[in-house]
């Protein structure tokens, strides 16, 4: 490291701990207590990229989250190397490895700056304009201009880091350490308040900590050490909470807050492992208090880009607080008082200033003065007209402002220097307030947001209210904090303050150039490279609105969002347009304020917990007999059992054939279940189901059909009567919660005289489903006293019985068309009986059939399934079901709405059966039915809702909702596809036992 | 993120909520006896105002108790929460 950019003397870095790190491949080193900028500067590395357009080289410019230029990739890990990241930001530590983003092959030498030579060619809006026609060439184009644009390079690999969550909630909020952030939760904690006080530095303090000048004194104390005196009485506080590396990323309504710590990130890239890196806070506090502070405005003038031009508060950080010597050879360009601070701070370590350029005609604050005693030079009156240097400034050039201000006047002064400082004012940050919805105002004199209103019980406090001389502070913030907290703090009441007062202010948003408006290059978003005359451009081109020239010249659109572009942008659009700036309105500052990252954002909720995982209580034995599962909703259901290499069609293929031929057996547990208690829970169901329950004798099963007020299918399912007023009724898998739903929001607020009760069981039973010609025999085998005969128990009817002195429901109902039984049974019993069983069916070689076997059974016997043959546009009438619905009633769910002109109508989409004229051909879902394949365009006639290879039939068979289908019986229709067309015949629905024998065979 | 108050829980964090439409519809009571139209008014037809609109909630996560809400659209303030069945405290 360049020694001689360190100064000797410095209170917040550990010059005795040295840390080693990489840049671009380099190794460099640091201290403990740098951030990666101050390390860089120290070892005179200014440039660290190339912007995003032009490719022209940028340097570090601040010290904070508003950096524009310096971010960089970090790490080179393909599972946790993050791009993007703020130079300013990152914490040196041992082993961190970053390199330059947007350039290629380095960025001393980059392809890309090519752009910039040409940058006349590229105005604002140029890669809309140009890259976006012919509309499909912009897959081509997008591929060059990714290569050679693109910020950063994602991870390729899973995050290896652990992220968490935590909710916390408190009476007050101060987000913000620096001076009035401690004035505020100091007074909070002590008056009992249950406070919590964040910062995204690594220590409090602000920028008051390191303000050690004769022009900032409190009690005859220099304000920096009567801060430090503030800052170590916080630690007796009982009430209080401090985190810091902690920034607070989103304000939303009702006072929640998301804020996102840094646990891990300081530490040596060998203490990162296996420790939570972030934390993402989840805040619901009482009261919030808002002391962000202030940014500085940069200028605007010609060439302001060059590395080596930084902020001059950020020049004066890393010379007070980092103990960095930006330059040897600085000057400041102002039109404020805040560069006479950093020239001050420069000259007591020993650093040069040169001069500074102040806009402004002549002013006398006690700071000027102070300046002027030290011998510093000042250019009153004067602009930087331009700025030379390519990698890195050597030299400005300066001459007289007009008395307008609007252009330059006399000889040019150049002047040599290594590094420039601007301050263009300041910027009270805003940006959480509005997010949380308040209102702004704007302050004309120094032209600045101020918060006005909100709705939400919080406070702004500090320079981020738009105060910004000391005494101001901490008198308006205690104050504000008495009134808004309701307590009487008198620590600061008395204090003897003295602040510089600031006298002239004179604000010019573009500077003039000797050169013509158009050959000069005024950067305002440095990081997207637009110009002002980008916003002009855009302004002749018609736009007036903010947020369409926001969008158009991609101003404050990057990843800093343009904290340090948008006042700039604003000023230039009110000036050119002739509009007052309050009147203009400003941008919305939207979440997070600095990028999260997606792991903060997730937290634990990746991998097996990205979502619940519901299993079956027979899970296990479908996982122990190789069943491949699918995803049902949440549910994993077993989807066929492949025995040695088979297929999944071969597997299903056999399945369905055993499941015919002697008996199969099936998990129905996910099948939704609602008890259903109550004196009116017959009249409850008729009102549900478009069939009759009033005459259901007790345990008996009905299927039925639940439609919404729309008069189209939602849902399907068996109710079985167990006694009088007591009856279990069951739904799909993936419509359990909406049925219940459903059926809750009915009784509570339409019908909330029915006395019904309605709970959910359906993880409280296991339900196995056996079927096939051989069901009864094994049935008999497990529940020897059961009098299975079709008079004692015929289809659709229910017995209670014992399985191992086990109650249990044994349903005679079937989903197949088969004779079947479905035993209900809790849950932690289910394993055993399904084990009966299976062992009992073992003679009649039982097989375990899956979900596919169990849509392709149904899809023979014409059976829908909700949500697959239907889709929310089909009525029962649609489906060809007729006969399930009342006609006697006088009312249900839905039944108005099946005679609207609309549902009425014969030629709307209905269920069919499709059989292709080649048996071997399977049709895909999906495929869609035409009548004509010559006509141009093609009327699309329906579509095949679920096909099947049916091993019972030999063939192809397939269910399809077509236009006008009913009528369409025996018509030759066709399927075309890819590569042909497929022939197909419409017929009935049900292709197997048309006449229901099976059910009692 | 609101802070809802459920009539029969208290303060809750509107993650446990489920937002159910327009309040105040009332199903017909006998509506084999309307036109289409008539019939379209009460499916269809809802309300969607910037400012002060009247609104069903369900506690889904909590009670999953059903009750309405005063809420103003434009700054998510509420103004009331009230039970199914009775008279919204604010006109
Ligand atoms: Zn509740």
């Amino acid at each position: 490291m360049s020694k001689n950019l360190r100064t000797s003397n410095n209170k917040f870095i550990d010059q005795t701990s040295r840390i080693s790190f990489k840049f671009d491949g380099k190794t460099l080193y640091g201290f403990k207590g740098d951030t990666l900028a101050s390390a860089l500067l120290a070892n005179n590395i200014h440039l660290v990229g190339r912007s995003f357009k032009y490719h022209r080289p940028r340097g570090i410019m601040a010290c904070g989250s508003e950096e524009p230029n310096a971010i960089v990739q970090v790490g080179n890990d393909a599972s946790l190397t993050e791009p993007n990241t703020r130079v300013t930001e990152i914490e040196l530590y041992e082993g961190l490895e970053a390199s330059s983003q947007n350039c290629w092959p380095s960025v001393n030498f980059d392809v890309g700056a090519i752009n910039n030579f040409f940058s006349p060619l590229i105005p604002a809006a140029f890669y809309y304009k140009t890259f976006m026609w012919p509309a499909n060439f912009w897959k081509m184009y997008e591929y060059f201009i990714r290569k050679s644009a693109g910020l950063g390079k994602s991870p390729t690999k899973p995050d290896k880091d652990i992220y968490d969550h935590r909710y916390l909630h408190c009476d007050v909020l101060v987000i913000g350490g620096g001076i009035s952030g401690i004035i505020a939760a100091k007074t909070a904690a002590k008056n009992n308040l249950n406070t919590l006080l964040i910062d995204d530095k690594n220590n409090l303090g602000g920028t008051t900590l390191f303000q050690q000048n004769e022009c900032f004194k409190i009690n005859n104390s220099y304000s920096n050490e009567w801060l430090k005196k503030e800052i170590e009485t916080l630690k007796s506080l009982k009430n209080l909470t401090i985190k810091t590396r902690t920034s607070l990323a989103a304000y939303h309504s009702y006072n929640y807050l998301l804020a996102r710590e840094n646990l891990t990130e300081h530490l040596d890239i060998n203490e990162k492992k296996n420790k939570i890196r972030q934390r993402l806070w989840k805040i619901r506090a009482k009261k919030v208090i808002i002391a962000t502070g202030a940014m500085e405005r940069p200028l605007i003038f010609n060439n302001n880009d060059r590395p080596g031009i930084m902020l001059s508060s950020s020049i004066k950080k890393y010379i007070d607080f980092y103990g960095v010597k930006c330059g040897q050879k600085i000057s400041l360009f102002t039109n404020n008082d805040s560069a006479y601070e950093t020239a001050i701070s420069l000259n007591n370590s020993g650093v040069s200033v040169n001069s500074i350029v102040d806009i402004r005609d002549k002013t006398n604050s006690l700071i000027v003065k102070q300046s002027e005693k030290l011998g510093i030079k000042v250019h009153w009156k004067s602009s930087v007209v331009n700025t030379n240097g390519y990698k890195k400034i050597n030299s400005i050039e300066i001459m007289q402002l007009s008395d307008d201000g609007n252009a330059v006047v006399g000889k040019k002064i150049k002047e040599e220097c290594d590094c420039l400082g601007i301050s263009g004012g300041w910027t009270p940050r805003v940006h959480l307030f509005t997010q949380s919805g308040g209102k702004l105002k704007f302050r004309d004199e120094d032209n600045v947001f101020l918060p006005n209103k909100s709705e939400l019980d919080q406070i702004s406090i500090g320079s981020c209210n738009g105060d910004f001389e000391l005494d101001e502070i901490i008198k308006n913030a205690a104050d504000s904090i008495n009134k808004f907290l309701k307590v009487n703090n008198n620590d600061y009441e008395n204090l003897e303050i003295i602040s510089s007062k600031e006298i002239d202010k004179k604000n010019i948003w573009l500077l003039p150039s000797d050169k013509p408006f158009g050959k000069t290059k005024s950067f305002l978003d440095f990081q997207n490279d637009s110009t002002a005359n980008d916003v002009k451009l855009a302004l002749r081109e018609g736009f007036k609105s903010i947020e369409h020239v926001k969008r158009y010249t991609t101003t404050g659109m990057a990843t800093d969002q343009g904290k340090l572009s948008n006042m700039h942008a604003l000023g230039i659009i009110a000036e050119t347009a002739g509009v007052k700036m309050g009147e203009l309105g400003t941008t919305t500052f939207r979440p997070p304020y600095t990028p999260l990252t997606f792991g903060a954002i997730v937290g634990r909720n990746v991998g097996e917990f990205f979502d619940i995982t519901r299993k079956t209580p027979l899970h296990d034995w479908h996982v122990e007999n190789k069943a491949e599962f699918e995803n049902v909703g949440q549910w994993k259901r077993a989807w066929y059992y492949p025995i040695e290499n088979e297929n999944m069609h071969e597997a299903v293929q056999r399945e369905s054939k055993a499941a015919r031929d002697s008996a199969g057996i099936l998990d129905a547990s996910t099948l939704g279940k609602i008890d259903i208690q109550g004196s009116d829970a017959s009249e409850f169901l008729n009102r549900v189901y478009t069939n009759a329950w009033s005459k259901l004798e007790i345990g008996k099963c009905r299927y039925g059909l639940m439609l919404n007020e729309d008069g189209m299918v939602y849902d399907d399912g068996v109710t079985t009567r167990l006694s009088e007023n007591h009856y279990l009724m069951t739904t799909t898998t993936g419509g359990a919660a909406n049925v219940l739903s459903k059926l809750e929001d009915y009784l509570q607020t339409e019908w909330p005289e029915l006395d019904v009760y309605l709970t959910s069981v359906t993880d409280h039973y296991g339900t196995v489903s056996i079927c096939g010609p051989n069901s009864k025999k094994i049935l008999s085998k497990i529940i020897p006293d059961l009098d299975l005969s079709d008079e004692e128990f015929p289809h659709m009817s229910f017995k209670n019985a014992l399985i191992d002195n086990i109650n249990c429901r044994v349903m005679r109902i079937s989903f197949t068309g088969e004779h079947s039984y479905e035993i209900n049974i809790q849950s932690s019993f289910a394993k055993s009986v399904w084990e009966k069983c299976f062992e009992a069916g073992k003679e009649f070689n039982i097989t375990p059939y899956g979900t596919e076997t169990m849509h392709l059974l149904r899809a023979e016997k014409g059976f829908i399934i909700a949500g697959q043959d239907t889709d929310g546009t089909m009525t029962p009438v649609d489906l060809q079901m007729d006969w399930i619905i009342s006609k006697k009633k006088y009312d249900f769910i839905g039944k108005r709405s099946l005679y609207r002109s609309d549902t009425i109508r014969e030629d709307r989409k209905q269920l069919v059966g499709l059989l292709t004229d080649d048996p071997k051909e399977i049709l895909e879902e999906g495929a869609q039915i035409v009548a004509e394949t010559n006509k141009q365009p093609i009327e699309m006639l329906g579509h095949v809702t679920s096909s099947y290879f049916s091993p019972n039939l030999n063939k192809s068979i397939a269910l399809a909702v077509v236009k006008n289908g009913k009528k369409l019986k025996g018509q030759k229709l066709f399927v075309p596809m890819k590569n042909k067309t497929i022939n197909v015949t419409i017929t009935d629905t049900v292709f197997l036992d048309k006449e229901n024998k099976r059910l009692n065979a | 993120m609101f802070l809802i108050n459920c009539p029969y829980c208290g303060e809750r964090d509107q993650s446990e909520f489920s937002a159910g439409g327009e309040a105040h519809i009332i199903r017909p009571k006998q509506p084999t006896e309307l036109s289409d139209d008539q019939w379209a008014e009460y499916l269809f037809m809802r309300k969607n105002i910037k400012g002060v609109q009247f609104e069903r909630w369900n506690h889904a996560h909590g009670c999953r108790k059903w009750f309405n809400m005063v809420r103003d659209t434009s700054n998510d303030k509420i103004h009331a929460v009230y039970k199914m069945g009775e008279k919204p405290p604010i006109k």
